[in-house]
């Protein structure tokens, strides 16, 4: 390869003409200046255009192009080609784990039932006020660092856990969101929610292999919400035991 | 070989009220009908949290009285009736400012994580264009916002409440096409399907454009990928009008070279901008209010530094947003996406260093005409005359409550104030009685045909290159500022990439998400845009908001303080009244507009 070209090499998959994915090779001179993985594939577009992958805010806060960049999951849009290339080459996955219905568009049917299932809404039955429900700055600053997810699906999808049991393992983009709720303190359904995590695939198949915090594009740490739930459902167990005065 | 689709070869897919676009507006007016029990659906091209709403940054404004405990929403709607030139329709703000607080107030009800004061209550920063005691009590603090994130906020929010109401959605479902019936009236949409490429008629009695804006249709836009004016596209390939189209937003900062929006909040949090020598330009050009004037004047000003030589960096081509000195802590609590996005397109960390930024179009005033309901209009022997069965709502919309110059963080507040009236009056429209005929297969059929024809093309031009050349004529003749002779050359060059648009070859003609047939439609639907555009800016003789002509100056009350009012079918631009005619206040009228 000359020393002024690239090597793409893409998952490509058109079901109605592939019976089986392959990776193809693109060559494409180098930008003059550092692209994002986002332009190399608008690039390659151009030259080919049946490859086919999501994109919409191409500033890292839609969260739509999600995949897999040289083995590792990140967002196309904010993904500088100079921090992956390795010896001028550059690998294109889909997300792992979920069904591919096209190159690197792949099926979150799966992804977003779970996302629905922890109730991602706010849940407070008293009447509201004419005005806004007061919230002191130190409660709103405990939902910092667990509302900004994007719901890309990086971290779920680089979760073996979660490749492993789809349907039953929550997966830590859901739980993020579960636990973005059982910190707001608007809201007063606290105790359900643990109750419907409580089962041994919702949250105790997370591991703790912090794959999920090292992909994160936004720096977030559902690591640390799954582990605060899981000490939440920990004292609730101690709470009720207690109290029973049985085991 | 023809592989024509007819109408008997398609489902049909009928709803009480169906809504285009899945952002702020189509989701708040699907969270009113998904409530009263109407059958409704929702179909986005994207995941709805995909939709542009998300990039929003610095806030909504709205009269909350939360930083001022004596803020009025009357103050609101003087700033807003000004920031708009005084071609914002006046019944419509007052609508706007009026019920805004209400729009709010459910939103931190359905769990928006506004930030706070120390009070507990919503937090509150200055924006542009904002004033207490209409313009005499100085600046006002009327933002409200989750951090710098607070599209992102209001966008998850809605998804979230409507997951809760049972909204159906068709995710990743493209509309192409309006059906209309012989009365002209609006019953539905073709759609297809991008996941499996199967194509629908969706019918439905009410069908709500909430597709947002066209940004898209410049080079250099803050807007995302996805907004290429589907719907008022749509509209207009139906005969259907578009008011005030002229009138597009340069906002002051996006970031040079890649276009992402840098919220106004940077400079309502203390930043302000600097020339080459360091200075602080906007005390020369707007002496009271400085660097929050309205955006068309701040962004104009830019222009004429880069223009004059004190531009700044190697080719003088751009100016700098200087934050550093807010320190880190404000930075970090009350701006920490603006740092993000600094460092990963900037390449500059905005505690220590100031950002490069340049005017970059960021939004349509115009669209299609509505009243307060959302209920789109024509014009009939001079009068407006509704469309049955077709609304808008959003940056789609022209309602008009923006004119010809939008106000920082208003473009929430509409999208959440008219779509929920929207959604409201269509759920009392069709339960006491009202709706559409049906349309014939003709009709339909003839709905079909745009989507027929690029698969059934064989040659012509391609999408890629054909964008750009788009991109490029808009950008060069129709950007901050416009000139008659320039832009006589860039209506010719539109008409010959009429040509090119209407034969595009679309070489992948597979089904599954086949983003190519995605994007040679919206390149049409983005040239619509561009025309009407193009049409309307040549026709207005004057220098009014965010439309300004070297060749024409100044502002012409006499002759043009009125809407322009674009008919697609003979291309012809005529003028309508603009409404002064507020319920609750006595209007405001034109004043010479300085900051």
């Amino acid at each position: 390869m000359s020393g002024n070209q690239l090597e793409v090499s893409m998952y490509r998959y058109n079901p109605e003409q592939d019976k089986f994915p392959y990776m193809k090779k693109y060559k494409i001179d180098k930008p003059a200046r550092d692209i994002m993985v986002l332009d190399l594939l608008h690039l390659l577009k151009e030259e080919d255009e049946s490859i086919s992958y999501r994109r919409s805010c191409r500033e890292g806060v839609c969260g739509s192009d999600g995949m897999n960049i040289n083995g590792k999951n990140g967002l196309a849009c904010i993904t500088p080609i100079s921090s992956v290339l390795k010896k001028d080459k550059i690998e294109l996955r889909p997300l792992p784990g979920l069904p591919v219905i096209r190159d690197l568009v792949v099926d979150m049917t799966e992804f977003y039932a779970q996302y629905e299932k922890i109730k991602p809404f706010l849940q407070n039955n008293t009447t509201a006020p004419e005005q806004e429900r007061l919230q002191s700055p130190e409660d709103r600053d405990k939902l910092d660092g667990l509302y900004e997810c994007i719901l890309c699906a990086c971290c779920s999808t680089s979760c073996p856990s979660f490749w492993w049991n789809p349907d039953k393992f929550v997966g830590p983009a859901a739980l993020l969101q579960a636990y973005r709720f059982i910190a707001d303190s608007r809201d007063l359904e606290t105790v359900e929610r643990l109750d419907e995590l409580s089962d041994p695939f919702s949250v105790y198949r997370c591991h703790g292999i912090m794959n999920c915090v090292s992909v994160c594009p936004k720096g977030l740490n559902p690591n640390k919400a799954i582990g605060e739930i899981k000490s939440m459902l920990l004292k609730s167990k101690k709470n009720i035991i207690t109290s029973d005065g049985t085991n | 070989m023809s592989n024509s689709i007819l109408t008997n070869d398609i489902k049909t897919i009928e709803f009480d009220a169906l809504i285009v676009g899945g952002g702020g507006s189509g989701m708040r007016a699907s969270l009113e009908l998904a409530k009263s029990g109407l059958k409704t659906a929702v179909v986005s091209k994207v995941f709805p949290t995909r939709s542009h709403t998300v990039s929003a940054q610095g806030g909504i404004t709205c009269a909350i009285a939360s930083a001022d405990p004596n803020d009025d929403w009357r103050w609101h709607m003087y700033d807003t009736v000004k920031g708009a030139d005084f071609i914002g329709d006046q019944d419509a703000i007052e609508y706007l400012c009026s019920e805004g607080p209400k729009a709010v107030f459910e939103l931190e009800h359905m769990g928006l994580p506004f930030s706070r004061f120390e009070n507990g209550r919503i937090y509150q920063r200055p924006f542009g264009g904002q004033s207490k005691d209409f313009g005499k009590g100085g600046q006002a603090a009327r933002t409200c916002a989750a951090a710098d994130r607070t599209g992102h906020a209001l966008l998850h929010t809605l998804y979230q409440n409507n997951v809760k109401e049972g909204t159906n959605f068709l995710n990743e479902w493209f509309a192409v096409d309006i059906v209309k019936n012989s009365k002209d009236e609006v019953t539905g949409v073709i759609a297809f399907s991008i996941e499996s490429g199967e194509v629908a008629y969706l019918k439905a009695q009410a069908t709500v454009m909430a597709t947002g804006g066209a940004g898209r249709i410049y080079a250099s836009t803050t807007n995302a990928l996805i907004n290429t004016g589907d719907g008022l596209a749509m509209a207009l390939r139906a005969g259907f009008p578009a008011q005030d189209m002229e009138m597009w937003q340069f906002h002051p900062t996006g970031i040079y070279g890649a276009g992402s929006l840098v919220t106004e909040g940077c400079r309502g949090e203390g930043g302000y901008l600097i020339n080459k020598d360091g200075e602080r330009f906007m005390e020369r050009y707007a002496p009271n209010v400085k660097d929050l004037a309205g955006r068309d004047v701040v962004a104009r000003s830019m222009v004429l530094e880069i223009l004059e030589g004190r531009g700044c960096g190697e080719n003088g081509d751009h100016i700098f947003l200087k934050l550093d000195h807010l320190g880190a802590d404000v930075l970090n609590s009350k701006l920490p996406g603006i740092c993000e996005l600094s460092r990963t397109f900037a390449h500059v960390d905005p505690i220590y260093e100031p950002i490069p930024v340049v005017p970059t179009c960021h939004y349509m005033m115009g669209g299609t005409p509505t009243n307060v309901n959302g209920q789109a209009f024509k014009r009939t022997n001079g009068n407006d005359s509704i469309i049955s069965g077709l609304f808008a709502a959003g940056e789609a919309a022209c309602v008009s409550v923006h004119g010809a110059n939008r106000l920082g963080g208003n473009s929430l507040l509409d999208l959440v104030v008219f779509g929920r009236a929207t959604g409201m009056h269509i759920q009392e429209e069709l339960k006491s009685g009202g709706g559409v005929e049906s349309s014939s297969n003709d009709d339909i059929n003839a709905s079909l045909e745009r989507l027929n024809k690029l698969n059934e093309s064989t040659s012509g031009h391609d999408t890629a290159s054909v964008k750009r050349e788009l991109q490029e004529c808009m950008q060069n003749y129709f950007g901050v500022f416009r000139r008659g002779d320039f832009m006589e050359k860039g209506l010719n060059e539109l008409s010959e990439i009429r040509e090119k648009v209407n034969n595009l070859h679309l070489k992948d003609k597979s089904s599954a998400f086949n983003t190519s047939r995605v994007e040679a439609i919206e390149l049409q639907n983005l040239f619509e845009v561009a025309e009407a555009t193009a049409i309307s800016a040549f026709e207005r003789n004057e220098s009014r908001g965010a439309h300004a002509r070297d060749d024409f100056p100044d502002r012409d009350d006499e002759n043009w303080l009125c809407h322009s009012f674009y008919d697609p079918v003979d291309k012809k631009v005529s003028k309508r009244e603009v409404n002064f005619a507020p319920t609750k206040v006595d209007a405001f009228p034109p004043i010479v507009r300085t900051y």
